[in-house]
């Protein structure tokens, strides 16, 4: 009934028994090290407008859906507001550090703006999370939609501080060591470097007791809470985690926007984010990183392929529409699921025709 | 109402002191002195009336919400999608027959249909499934709101007010008196509050059907319990159809509402959606009394906050709902 048991039915038991705790599953998997090679050299391969509009942009966003991925995934917890979050963050950001509305902005150096963004960013969320946690399954996820919707109004309706529907424009970028860091290759590497770190420490995490505990408490609270795990300890600690990946996020999205307005936190925005990690699947840090190359791809040419089969270019948001509602009516855990199920049926093909291919 | 006071003495005489306060200020006539510090007194009325009728027009949209919660435990995130279909609908019919009345009548049946449509190809294959049911209907609330925008464009559309409907009336309440000696009386729409009167009837409607018919026995006895009510022989299928589809004329009519006091336009539907959200948030999930105490809560703070803090309007609706979080998690008049 409630979403902890969606949740713990959506993770098939085979994927867990296939990675032994305490090791990483991408050591041995080629096809990892295949993608982390392609990601490096990426900037040789790949033009400007692809390796910022196409490949940091998912970066970027598969960083904030990471974040809603580890809540969901491992916490059993559907919280809107991560976006939120990353635009609190890169508010914040414009708002300590150095733009063009000089009027709001304070003008600190970057290396004082961005902690004290981050502290302040993490720091709403965790006060969020603790009253998301107070509710369970679709509260939540209503809650932390008012939380988003409240913020976007509250910024649209603020001048002091948020510069109302206008919002902060050419946000300075980092620039030192004689770099700018805005440019397209570095950034590219800022980018990755950021979204691989926030990658590897939910896997980590994922492992680690806090995790472990954490999958605990969604499966069956009851169980944990008499096991002496304080329920709510943990889950306020996931939310403080998801925020501060989050607002990794938005400082990044800060700096490749260079502006930021309440369109960015918009409510609709927030439910993208939602279907970002929705549709790569929530039970495994990579859905999101998958969904979003699938959301950007798809937000950037839409409209061109639309409009070469004839159709009018502007539906393409009924496009993704479409394709957020065939994958959730069809597979509860996104395309990673729909993956994992074709390969399961591939081997048990495989199995049956004799073939002794069954890999451990 | 006594067992609350005996419960809770110090929240009851909060409320009665400030029901009583309330109630002063819209009765009385203002001291100059209170004039002075807040304004005058026309303003205050108006936008003690503007946010009462506002909180009809919520109560319209959440009742339908939370009365789809409760029997089904479905979470329809269309909600605000059917608000929206049902104000274009009247839109059109009230634009090519110059009928308000009818309006209301197509809205309605237009969005049960679709209701219906819903509950039989989404909802019933995904009973008991919250995630993949919230899922599904934000997807379709943006297939929704991008086929609308289609069809009907980013305008800002406005339903025409009959004319029998149209003008001020003067309401027995003095706003100031003139220095003559003679009294100012207040002067409010009066399409707002027949609207607002016809919500108060539908509430109460509702109320009486589901506490004191038959259908309102098998309603309720389906909110507490599903399985059992299913085992003596309800048909509850045919029981959740006829509810979803209510429901959903309900969102329908607050649509043609809506249309009629502000305007429909993209993004309405996300609006309202909200709005029922943090409406049934305060109210209490699945309660008819609950969305209507939640429904006047936030339209009187929306307004009264948009007349006296404008900046932080919106602010005060979430920190009521933050307060009645901490306070009472499952909403004011829920029951668990």
């Amino acid at each position: 009934m409630s979403l902890a048991h969606d949740a713990r039915v959506a993770v098939p038991p085979a994927t867990m028994a296939q990675r032994p705790a305490g090791s990483w599953p991408e050591v041995n998997n080629p096809a990892a090290w295949i993608v982390a090679i392609i990601l490096l050299i990426m900037p040789l391969i790949a033009s400007g407008f692809f390796l910022i509009e196409i490949f940091a942009s998912t970066l970027i966003l598969g960083t904030m859906a990471l974040s809603l991925m580890f809540l969901a995934g491992y916490g059993g917890m559907v919280s809107l507001m991560q976006l939120t979050i990353a635009g609190f963050a890169a508010y914040m950001v414009a708002v300590f550090g150095v733009s063009g509305n000089a009027n709001i902005s304070l003008g600190w150096p970057w290396w004082l703006a961005v902690p004290m963004a981050l502290a302040l960013a993490t720091a709403f969320g965790t006060l969020g999370g603790a009253l998301a946690v107070r509710t369970e399954g679709i509260y939540t996820i209503m809650i932390t939609l008012a939380i988003g919707a409240a913020f976007y109004y509250f910024t649209n309706q603020n001048w002091a501080i948020f510069n109302g529907h206008t919002g902060i424009n050419t946000v300075a970028t980092p620039h030192f060591w004689g770099v700018n860091w805005r440019a397209d290759i570095p950034f590219y590497y800022v980018v990755l470097a950021v979204a691989a770190l926030c990658y590897f420490a939910v896997e980590y995490l994922s492992r680690a007791p806090f995790g472990l505990a954490l999958q605990g408490v969604r499966d069956n609270p009851r169980r944990m809470a008499a096991l002496g795990f304080n329920v709510n300890a943990h889950r306020v600690a996931a939310y403080a985690f998801a925020s501060f990946v989050a607002a990794l996020a938005g400082v990044l999205q800060v700096w490749n926007y260079r502006q930021i307005s309440p369109g960015s936190v918009s409510v609709g925005a927030c439910i993208d984010v939602l279907i970002i990690a929705v549709v790569g699947g929530i039970t495994r840090p990579i859905g999101p990183f998958i969904g979003a190359l699938i959301f950007v791809l798809l937000r950037t040419f839409a409209l061109d392929f639309l409009v070469r089969l004839g159709l009018d270019g502007n539906r393409f948001r009924l496009l993704i529409g479409l394709g957020f509602l065939a994958i959730v009516f069809w597979s509860s855990d996104g395309v990673i699921g729909l993956w994992q199920r074709w390969r399961n049926s591939q081997r048990r093909s495989a199995d049956r025709s004799g073939g002794g291919r069954r890999r451990g | 109402m006594s067992r609350f006071v005996e419960r809770h003495p110090a929240w009851a005489l909060i409320a009665i002191i400030a029901i009583a306060v309330g109630l002063w200020l819209i009765f009385a006539v203002w001291p100059p002195g209170l004039e002075e510090a807040i304004g005058r007194k026309r303003v205050f009325l108006n936008a003690v009336f503007n946010g009462i009728t506002l909180g009809g027009l919520y109560f319209l949209v959440a009742s339908g919400f939370t009365l789809i919660f409760g029997l089904m435990r479905n979470v329809n995130l269309a909600h605000g999608s059917l608000y929206l279909f049902g104000g274009y609908v009247g839109y059109a019919v009230s634009a090519s027959t110059g009928s308000w009345i009818l309006s209301f009548i197509v809205a309605f049946i237009l969005t049960a249909l679709v209701g219906v449509l819903l509950q039989l190809i989404v909802f019933r294959r995904m009973e008991g499934q919250d995630l993949r049911q919230t899922m599904v209907t934000i997807g379709l609330s943006i297939v929704f709101a991008d086929l609308m925008l289609w069809a009907c464009g980013g305008d800002f559309y406005q339903i025409q007010t009959p004319n029998w409907l149209i003008g001020p009336v003067e309401l027995p309440l003095i706003t100031a008196i003139k220095s003559s000696g003679e009294p100012v009386y207040l002067r409010y729409p009066l399409v707002r509050l027949v609207i607002f009167a016809a919500s108060v009837i539908i509430g109460v409607a509702m109320w009486l059907v589901l506490n004191r018919t038959r259908i309102g026995m098998i309603i309720r006895a389906g909110v507490d319990d599903r399985d059992i009510l299913a085992a003596t022989g309800v048909r509850i299928q045919l029981v959740f159809v006829l509810v979803f589809a209510f429901g959903a004329g309900l969102a329908g009519i607050a649509g043609v509402v809506g249309g009629t006091f502000q305007s429909l336009s993209p993004g309405e539907d996300i609006r309202f959606l909200l709005a029922s959200l943090v409406v049934v948030i305060v109210g209490g999930m699945g309660s008819i009394p609950g969305a209507a105490l939640g429904a006047l809560i936030i339209g009187l703070a929306e307004q009264l906050g948009s007349v006296y803090i404008p900046t932080y309007a919106i602010v005060v609706t979430f920190l009521i709902m933050v307060l009645v979080l901490a306070i009472r998690p499952q909403g004011l008049l829920a029951r668990r």
